[in-house]
């Protein structure tokens, strides 16, 4: 019985299922049984009173630098730290060296994580040859090798045509398409958001129209091939705005929000700490609060981290030849729990699960997401008031790139469940 | 030695009514009194008595320059560093020379001689002139924030030549001090700067010194070229430099450029000029004795004409004689608290 697990008394969200109360979750063989199946005598029972039990999270943004950049992160301590988080199931992005951009290398990340994550690792493969923005690449042999969606994370391709192309041969798939919005001619060397304190630290702007106009190319897009586009780590007001009007129209076009996000302007660059540097960049408050308006309307369908380790020589170096990026994993869900349900009360408990499980499930087509009876068994348990502080030398990621040390939140994981295997537990 | 280096300087001074000569005494700590920094990497953060205190200690050092000695100890025993990552001319030699007459060693080295070629990072690099006991080092560098980071990561005193398009602290307080000297005061003159602003850390480092000494700053230069976002520090923003003229106690122009990253912000040289140059015709409608400032190196018949940058109101190589002055200032001063902090 060691892929079945009891879940007793919690407050039971899924959101998938409209559920929302007091009781149990068994999971058997891996599985989710039904609600009112018989519990075998030795099933391990999970005590889950004042806690919630609600579907394995999802996060479909993270960097496991496997292979290839192994110092960084590697597939076991990326799903160590995902798992510390509260996720059962991470999407990787192919930005790696090589990057997944052939059916062996996606089967190489697929082994590596069978031996040695203990979180399920989706990998995705890249939408360009080597992410170079130039060619297609192999996307059906990726599709066969069971790639969840394809991007180029990481870049953006600057051709509409290699775009439309490109979308277009991937709904031939039923592949999403996941994009980082930049543009390059307007973002130019830009390491920070443009704005007043780009103007007094002298550094290089990333103006928000960078990110607003690829969104509208996307929304034009999505359009017009009719293949989903979602629109990665969104930061910018006028990208909530493109997003919430092409969603009323019904064009197949999503967004995602990471923490940093929501949780810290661009006056945090003033010390030129490199652990504030990030693509696209902290932004001013107006933006953080066109993100939240697009939380709370239901613009902005799935959170994310970005998770994006970095090792401390390669972020200790000059501002702007920083490499971008910060951890997430660990912190993310006790940063939206504590400023979305919280502090800010954006959103419900319920609609952050719903963010993190059944959206993102349904956007990749996943067999998880939801605690309905023969889906995976994959469950996490919160506690949605627990006050913790956060501490980088305690992460399990290889990394220690984080802005967000030292910092006080409420509500965290407490148990994450994959096929009925607990994977960690405070 | 090191206590009795204000020596002579306040007795010796002549010309202009010297500064309180309390500027050099210590408090208990050792410290020069109001100054408690080892590092200086920009004038944003600095109080208005920082500023007042850094310029009354070059008027100090200022004579020294005229004197037939013109060395003093203050600085003897200690190893200086001139790190210039990008490179510089006019500002090297001030700081060397700065740090020669007071008996500094000085070190020259620029990126194509360090191992910053070969890979080393910033900090490494730093850190092996550190073991070497340097006690100084003066960084110009092309990333902005990079004094800074040096300055949190060593003991050695770090100064700033230049940060990107961050801060320029020696050039503002070589301005305000030459516009001090040259007009008595700062507080209510109405100072422009001209051109390049989105790209000039002197213009920064000028707008933090200027306003906080009390004086109304205007910036000018093209829609592109001049940050909306400055406002909110404090200053006003024109494009039309023609009304300005009448009414400007200050002109300072910034060398403008038209090389491959600029081709997008503006037309031409030609069209600048023509808009924005400190032409024959617009230095007419100057007030007399509106001082004519530049940063250097000037482009003649650019930002200014040729004729104007020769004329008397121009003050340009006044400019760099105090740069001397203030660059002692600035050196003597973050020694000593370096020095103090660590006895």
């Amino acid at each position: 019985m060691s892929h079945s697990i009891l879940f007793r008394n919690g407050r039971v969200i899924d959101p998938a299922s409209n559920r929302d109360a007091v009781g149990d979750v068994l999971v058997l063989e891996g599985r989710i049984a039904a609600v009112g199946a018989p519990v075998p005598g030795d099933v391990l029972t999970v005590d889950c009173s004042g806690k919630v039990v609600c579907p394995g999270l999802i996060d479909l943004h993270v960097h496991l630098r496997e292979p290839g950049q192994s110092a960084k992160e590697t597939i076991a301590s990326g799903a160590r730290a995902a798992a510390a988080g509260g996720f059962s199931t991470v999407v990787c992005m192919p930005n790696t060296s090589p990057s997944i951009d052939s059916a062996s290398v996606v089967s190489w990340v697929q082994e590596k994580a069978r031996a040695e994550a203990c979180v399920r690792v989706l990998p995705t493969g890249a939408l360009t040859k080597g992410i170079a923005g130039e060619e297609m690449a192999p996307i059906g042999a990726l599709k066969k090798a069971g790639v969840v969606a394809l991007t180029d994370d990481g870049r953006c391709i600057q051709n509409h045509e290699l775009m439309r192309r490109a979308l277009e041969y991937a709904g031939m798939f039923g592949l999403v398409v996941m994009d980082h919005c930049q543009d390059y001619s307007l973002v130019g060397k830009g390491v920070m958001h443009e704005g007043y304190w780009s103007a007094v630290l002298g550094l290089p702007g990333w103006p928000a129209a960078g990110e607003e106009l690829i969104v509208q190319r996307n929304a034009l897009l999505a359009e017009l091939t009719g293949t989903p586009v979602h629109c990665q780590h969104l930061s910018a007001a006028g990208s909530v705005r493109v997003l919430r009007e092409a969603r009323r129209r019904g064009v197949p076009l999503s967004g995602e929000v990471c923490p940093h996000h929501i949780a810290l302007t661009d006056a945090s660059l003033q010390g030129y700490d490199t652990n504030f540097k990030m693509n696209p960049p902290l932004r001013s408050e107006e933006h953080i609060e066109a993100l939240l308006e697009g939380i709370a309307d239901g613009t902005i369908t799935i959170l994310a981290s970005d998770h994006a380790p970095h090792c401390n020589f390669e972020k200790e170096v000059e501002f702007d030849q920083a490499p971008f990026g910060i951890l997430g994993l660990e912190t993310e869900l006790g940063l939206f729990l504590d400023i979305l349900v919280h502090k800010r009360k954006v959103i419900s408990l319920p609609r952050l699960i719903e963010m993190y499980t059944v959206n993102p499930a349904r956007l990749l087509g996943l067999d998880s997401g939801t605690l309905a009876p023969g889906a995976l068994g994959d469950v996490t348990v919160l506690d949605p008031d627990l006050e913790w502080c956060v501490d980088k030398n305690a992460s399990l990621s290889l990394s220690r790139n984080t802005p967000f040390h030292g910092w006080e939140l409420k509500g965290r994981a407490v148990r994450t469940v994959v096929e009925g295997k607990t994977v960690w537990s405070l | 030695m090191d206590g009795k280096s204000g020596i002579g300087l306040a007795s010796q001074s002549k010309g202009k009514p010297m500064s309180s000569p309390e500027i050099f005494s210590k408090d208990h700590s050792g410290r020069r009194a109001g100054w408690a920094r080892k590092d200086l990497t920009g004038l944003q953060h600095l109080s208005r008595e920082e500023l007042v205190l850094l310029l009354d200690t070059a008027a100090a050092f200022k004579t020294v320059g005229t004197r037939h000695i013109k060395k003093v100890p203050a600085l003897r025993g200690k190893t200086l560093v001139n790190f210039f990552v990008e490179p510089s001319t006019r500002t090297r030699v001030s700081f060397e020379l700065a740090a020669e007459r007071l008996s500094a060693d000085v070190i020259n080295m620029s990126a194509s001689g360090s191992s910053l070629t070969k890979g080393e990072t910033l900090k490494d690099t730093a850190l092996n002139l550190q073991a070497l006991h340097a006690d100084v080092i003066v960084l110009r560098h092309s990333s902005a924030g990079a004094a800074q980071f040096l300055a949190e990561r060593l003991d050695a005193c770090v100064v700033n030549a230049g940060d990107g398009a961050h801060e320029h602290p020696t050039q503002a307080l070589l301005d305000a001090f030459t516009i001090r000297e040259r007009k008595g005061r700062l507080e209510g003159l109405h100072v422009a700067i001209v051109g390049d602003i989105l790209f000039s850390r002197v213009a920064r480092s000028d707008i933090f010194a200027l306003t906080k000494l009390g004086a109304k700053v205007t910036l000018v230069g093209p829609s592109t070229l001049v940050p909306k976002d400055l406002e909110r520090l404090g200053v006003q923003i024109s494009h039309d430099l023609d009304s300005l003229l009448p009414d400007l106690d200050v002109i300072n122009l910034l060398r403008i450029q038209h090389e491959r990253q600029r081709k997008e912000y503006f037309p031409s040289l030609g069209e600048y000029t023509s808009f924005f140059g400190l032409t024959k015709a617009r230095a007419a409608r100057l007030k007399p004795d509106c001082l004519v400032m530049h940063p250097g190196p000037i482009n003649r018949g650019v930002e200014i004409d040729s004729d104007v940058a020769d004329s008397p109101r121009s003050v340009i190589l006044e400019q760099v004689t105090n740069g001397l002055a203030v660059r002692m200032a600035v050196l003597y001063l973050c020694n000593a608290a370096r020095s103090g902090e660590s006895a």
